[in-house]
């Protein structure tokens, strides 16, 4: 029974984690609907064992690799190659950062994307009831 | 003498199934992709002369969230627990405002005629900002926004909450309370007070 349970409810963990992230918690969140039509943005700090030769700035993972925001613009284009034409209109990029990011790394990304023409994103979040009072 | 019918022997898919479940939990994960959806706007074209967009300022609310965590809204100092019921006071303008947006009565399937608002947050931050703030100021315009959609679904439809509508019923309701959120074009901002 339990097979069943996780047949259905899992997806094969895709990629290695380089970065780790701890997602922004928010109210209003939808699921992501098609999971075969998202692409993933992952920013955070390096994981501790890859701290040593990176450092601790906040790092942006594309698929399986630390890059840069100038390789944003060739992400898009080749998750773009891996749908057909009438699903690139609903490719949907997930920004996966950590809450504690500063706004400059995001806003860059966020450039990157529009001048990708990748307009549809999703800020990654962890849903829950409310906020605890400040 | 009748033959026993052979039988599977049943303890090997007891192996099997424990063999695959295994497998899931190592090789899977519960990944929930929940968060909030936006639509950036498309990059303006350089060759193309911008046209300034004659927005009349009753129908602008600016939003800003500086580099210290302090939000502005509409010039004012707010606190964020605050601004969802600036949102809704702006979009709905409940006593015509003069300093609030314009409203257009459109006719709308499903709703009839509805006072669309005209009204757009610009949402502003500086590059210092923290994501999490900016994600708590998204997620409150958002909240904003459902609640103005799921009362006027529960006026229109008999009660029901947005989320519980039909397809065609739910895109209605769009129609009629458009989450027009814009993001401005980013620059430096400094300092904050």
């Amino acid at each position: 029974m339990i097979l069943f349970f996780f047949m259905v409810s899992t997806t094969m963990r895709e990629q290695d984690m380089l970065v780790k992230f701890t997602l922004p918690a928010a109210t209003e969140v939808q699921k992501l609907e098609k999971k075969s039509l998202a692409s993933y943005i992952y920013i955070g700090q390096p994981i501790p064992s890859l701290q040593a030769k990176h450092g601790t700035a906040p790092r942006i993972q594309l698929n399986d690799s630390y890059k840069t925001t100038q390789d944003i613009l060739e992400f898009v284009a080749s998750e773009r190659d891996k749908l057909s034409e009438n699903e690139r209109l609903q490719m949907t990029v997930s920004i996966k950062a950590d809450f504690m990011t500063r706004m400059g790394i995001i806003t860059d990304v966020k450039q990157e994307l529009r001048k990708a023409n990748a307009l549809k994103v999703q800020y990654a979040a962890q849903k829950t009831l409310g906020y605890e009072p400040m | 003498m009748a033959r026993k019918i052979q039988e599977i022997n049943a303890g090997s898919m007891a192996d099997i199934a424990f063999l695959l479940l295994i497998f899931f939990l190592v090789a899977t994960t519960m990944n929930v992709d929940s968060g909030i959806q936006r639509v950036l706007p498309p990059m303006p074209d350089p060759n193309q002369k911008q046209e300034a967009m004659d927005v009349k300022k009753r129908n602008i609310m600016l939003v800003f969230v500086s580099k210290f965590d302090n939000i502005m809204v509409g010039g004012e100092r707010m606190d964020i627990t605050q601004l969802k019921d600036k949102i809704k006071e702006f979009v709905l303008n409940p006593n015509n405002d003069p300093d609030l947006p314009e409203s257009e009565m459109t006719k709308i399937d499903l709703i009839g005629n509805y006072p669309v608002s005209k009204g757009v947050v610009s949402l502003q931050n500086d590059r210092g900002t923290s994501y999490n703030l900016y994600i708590m100021v998204q997620n409150e315009l958002t909240r904003a926004f459902n609640e103005i959609r799921d009362e006027v679904s529960s006026q229109r439809f008999n009660g029901m909450k947005f989320m519980d509508l039909s397809e065609e019923q739910r895109s209605a309701v769009q129609k009629a309370v458009p989450l027009k959120i814009s993001e401005a074009e980013p620059r430096n901002i400094e300092g904050g007070k």
